[in-house]
């Protein structure tokens, strides 16, 4: 085509990939590169595409096709957060195209770049900015193509649903697909692109309903256990009774015995698998295994203790003024200890995952929040190249931070080629009880102290296992240190642990407890010198965003101050997470000595809001979640044995647990998108909590605020 | 031992040659390739696996195949009528009752058979009616809304 000739395109156009199946993947048509990782995981991708002649520094990619279609390749995957729905939103309105134009492919290992996960609610915050970007630069690229097809000035064209058009000669058109036909354009973003004003927003900003919707409603969807192939062999795998027993011996005499199984016995790997997963599990219950047991009798009681006294070293954020200076100005001190055990992630979907070679290589459909390392760790176990190891897009069904690992993956590979057949593994629900990432049981210790007019002198906090997510200070303190002993992760990122199992991500990691915290020391402080608990955050925070998020939360609740306990049995919470500031007020009952949550208000400022209806459904989806770490879920154990097993005994929360959930957005238009998928999860303890103590004057400084906590507070 | 067993499935007649202690579960999902029914627990705790028989919502985890001799079953994949969404499936999509979807098949089946013995629901009867199905992305307020909109 003559507009190939254009020399503005030309001297910007970068070299296409060296790697052919690649470019077989960009093809014809207009395409703009972009990075929206970290730094480390444009060096991953550096690494993977280092010597093939292309650029490195890029994690996504947008491609307008030959006939007009736009398709987004992002490494990020669907949770059902609703970041496919979101993110095309995006595209499509720095395009000016409709949003049924928009494809996102997400998660194909071989057709993505790099990314390093879907976690930490950066899909939006993070991929978002630059995905816009990289639309608008693809829209200035087809406004100079349309320029000099049409030979009509830049300024005077106009975009309407995949059309550039003169507005002074609506005759004068030409469609994307017109334009992108026959070009192989490739362009790297360069941060130079101009993204529209909110003004001017058409899909951005609207509450689109999700487009993955149809297919969930349907039973369509498709997860990683519900791909089939005639021959595929469903696989049982043998557990330990305890974390960190080692195997004396087995018998899978049984198992062989039964017709159509065939058992594996391989480098540890003990399976039984069958084309009915029936008889897989009857095959695997028949095998006798003997395990040494490690001596351990640390439970749910003694832990705390355990992991103080194992803590290692601190290390030390936001310090600030001087502790002994801070603690001699103060007119009254606090010291508490606040406790919570460890949690299950428990997706409704268990751990799945099927893979099927073919020829040298090897596909596979996983439930994960990390197709990329899962491709790694698949393509080191088993020997092979990594880009032989192709981990396929599917639905996933929660993760929540349990499906940061995917070891089911691996298991589920190594049987493929074990057997030569395709493999499925699922954890039965005993199973993702037993092997998931427990949220670490966490201590937070905090020495604080106000002057005679309530205002905050001194804040030592420490915080044992639960990270620092959740505790930085955004009170006007002027004697402050904030001391992390341990990480969240634990066992997860290697390196030792005292945790008696490894520990891992949950929705939010570390900041549930972070706030539980240190808003019910802040109501304890408020209490103390009898003042409403939101004008004593309000007269310690000078935060122009915090206190807009409270002071709208107070209006729409109708709220009216009163120092607690008032015996209303009202509470505040409120935190930052994932750059979003959010505040949340709840208000409760007693019933039969449990808590009954009646009422919470959220109010949310994440900055532009892209899908409101979607940020919303994500709010009141963390406040429900939030309820069960705060009322409810509890891992029962001994040293590494797991008495947590199913439902009946992991309480979460359900519809007789709902409370009216009245959330909104707080409209900032100033500040790029920010995080959405786990702020609102963060102050639903510390809010429940302070609104028993201003029920009936108690405080449970450890979660979950069952019935018996309860009372012996009341005690 | 294999036996014949027919009965109804999404309107259509039936038969299938299975063991007869089989769980419907899974053979919904293996041999009948309708994996819109999901596997959560295992114990019938967490109604993923909800189907209708005889109008009836059942646990299709704990429920033996033999058992649907003669009787009509419904799953997911019969809701609709071809592209036509069932008013409970449109609810759910429009109301934003879905994340995940996991739970989803379940939830709408476990409504659906809630409405046909009462197409008029209070939010309490709902509630209660509810109450054994989960969802952890805990989209409750607006799977309530959505039985709600669609309860006369």
């Amino acid at each position: 085509m003559e507009v190939n000739n254009s020399k503005e395109i030309q001297k910007s156009t970068i070299d296409p990939f060296g790697r052919r199946d690649f470019m077989k993947i960009v093809g014809s048509g207009i395409v703009v590169f972009f990075a929206s990782g970290s730094a480390i995981e444009s060096a991953v991708h550096a690494a993977q595409f280092r010597g093939m002649g292309g650029p490195t520094d890029f994690n996504d990619f947008l491609k307008i096709a030959e006939d007009g279609s736009v398709t987004v390749f992002t490494g990020k995957v669907e949770l059902g957060q609703g970041n496919t729905t979101a993110l095309a939103q995006m595209a499509a309105d720095e395009l000016g195209v409709s949003l049924d134009s928009v494809t996102m492919i997400m998660g194909d290992t071989e057709l993505c770049p790099y990314d390093m996960g879907t976690f930490g609610s950066m899909s939006i915050r993070v991929l978002g900015p630059q995905l816009r970007g990289a639309a608008a630069e693809a829209r200035e690229i087809l406004l100079v193509l349309a320029s000099e097809q049409l030979d009509k000035p830049k300024s005077q064209l106009k975009i309407e649903d995949g059309v550039i058009y003169d507005e002074k000669d609506r005759a004068a058109r030409v469609t994307f697909g017109q334009l992108a036909k026959g070009q192989k354009i490739t362009r790297k973003l360069e941060g130079r692109a101009v993204t529209k004003p909110v003004s001017e927003f058409t899909i951005m900003g609207k509450s689109i309903t999700r487009l993955d919707g149809i297919a969930k409603v349907t039973g369509k969807a498709k997860y990683s256990g519900d791909i089939r192939f005639p021959d595929l062999l469903y696989a049982r795998v043998l557990r330990p009774p305890a974390h960190g027993a080692t195997l004396k011996s087995v018998d899978t005499s049984e198992a062989e015995k039964m017709p159509g199984v065939v058992v594996v016995n391989e480098d540890g790997l003990i399976a039984a698998l069958h084309a009915d997963p029936e008889i897989a599990g009857k095959a695997i219950a028949s095998i006798k295994s003997e395990y040494d047991i490690p001596a351990g009798d640390v439970d749910e009681n003694t832990i705390f203790d355990h992991l103080v006294n194992n803590a290692p070293r601190p290390q030390e954020r936001e310090p600030k003024g001087d502790l002994a200076e801070g603690e001699k100005i103060s007119a009254t001190l606090f010291e508490e200890t606040y406790l919570n055990g460890y949690g299950a992630q428990a997706p409704i979907e268990t751990h799945t995952a099927c893979a099927k070679i073919d020829g040298d290589r090897m596909n596979v459909w996983i439930s994960t929040q990390t197709p990329f390392s899962n491709q790694s760790e698949i393509a080191r176990t088993l020997g092979m190249q990594s880009e032989n190891v192709r981990v396929m897009p599917v639905f996933v069904g929660g993760g929540f931070g349990g499906k940061n690992s995917a070891p089911q993956a691996v298991e589920a590979a190594r049987l493929a080629k074990i057997t030569g057949k395709p493999v499925q593994v699922f954890h039965d629900r005993e199973e993702e009880f037993f092997l998931t990432v427990y949220r670490p049981a966490a201590i937070v210790k905090i020495k604080s102290g106000i002057d005679d007019r309530g205002k905050i002198t001194l804040w030592d906090y420490n915080v044992y296992f639960a990270g620092d997510r959740g505790a930085e200070q955004y009170y006007d303190v002027p004697n402050n240190v904030i001391r992390t002993y341990g990480s969240a992760m634990g066992g997860m990122m290697g390196g030792s642990s005292p945790h008696p199992f490894a520990t891992g991500t949950w929705r939010a990691p570390g900041a549930n407890m972070n706030i539980f915290a240190k808003e019910s020391q802040i109501d304890i402080m408020a209490a103390k010198c009898k003042m409403d608990p939101l004008e004593f955050r309000l007269q310690n925070t000078s935060d122009p965003r915090m206190r807009r998020v409270l002071e709208q939360a107070a209006k729409r609740f109708g709220y009216t101050p009163a120092a607690a306990p008032s015996g209303r049995g009202i509470g505040f919470g409120c935190g930052i997470d994932a750059g979003t500031y959010i505040a949340e007020i709840a208000e409760i009952e007693l019933q039969n000595g449990s808590i009954k949550v009646k009422k919470i208000v959220a109010a949310q400022d994440m900055g532009i809001c892209i899908n409101p209806k979607g940020a919303l459904m994500q709010v009141e989806g963390c406040i429900m979640m939030g309820l069960g770490y705060t009322l409810t879920e509890d891992i029962s154990f001994k040293g590494g044995r797991i008495f947590t097993s199913n439902f009946h005994n992991y309480k979460m929360p359900r519809f007789s647990m709902l409370p009216e959930i009245d959330a909104f957005i707080v409209k900032n238009d100033d500040l790029a998108p920010q995080g959405g998928g786990e702020p609102g999860v963060v102050p639903v303890g510390a809010a429940v909590a302070n609104a028993l103590y201003d029920l009936a004057g108690i405080r449970v400084f450890q979660m979950p605020l069952t019935a018996e906590r309860i009372k012996a507070a009341q005690a | 031992m294999k036996e014949t067993i027919k009965f109804t499935l999404n309107g259509k007649p039936t038969s299938i040659n299975v063991e007869g202690d089989r769980t419907l579960l899974w053979v919904l999902r293996t041999d009948l390739g309708l994996t819109g029914t999901k596997f959560g627990c295992g114990k019938g705790l967490c109604g993923s696996c909800t189907v209708v028989i005889d109008k009836k919502a059942v646990r299709s985890c704990r429920f033996p195949v033999k058992d649907i001799s003669g009787k009509e079953v419904l799953t997911i994949e019969g809701l609709a009528q071809g592209d036509t969404l069932h008013p409970l499936q449109k609810a759910f999509l429009e109301q934003g009752a879905v994340q995940c979807g996991f739970c989803t098949s379940g939830m709408l089946l476990n409504a659906y058979a809630l409405l046909l013995e009462n197409p008029s629901l209070t939010r309490d009867e709902i509630i209660k009616g509810m109450d054994n199905n989960l969802c952890r992305c805990s989209a409750h307020t607006r799977i309530v809304q959505a039985i709600e909109s669609v309860s006369t």
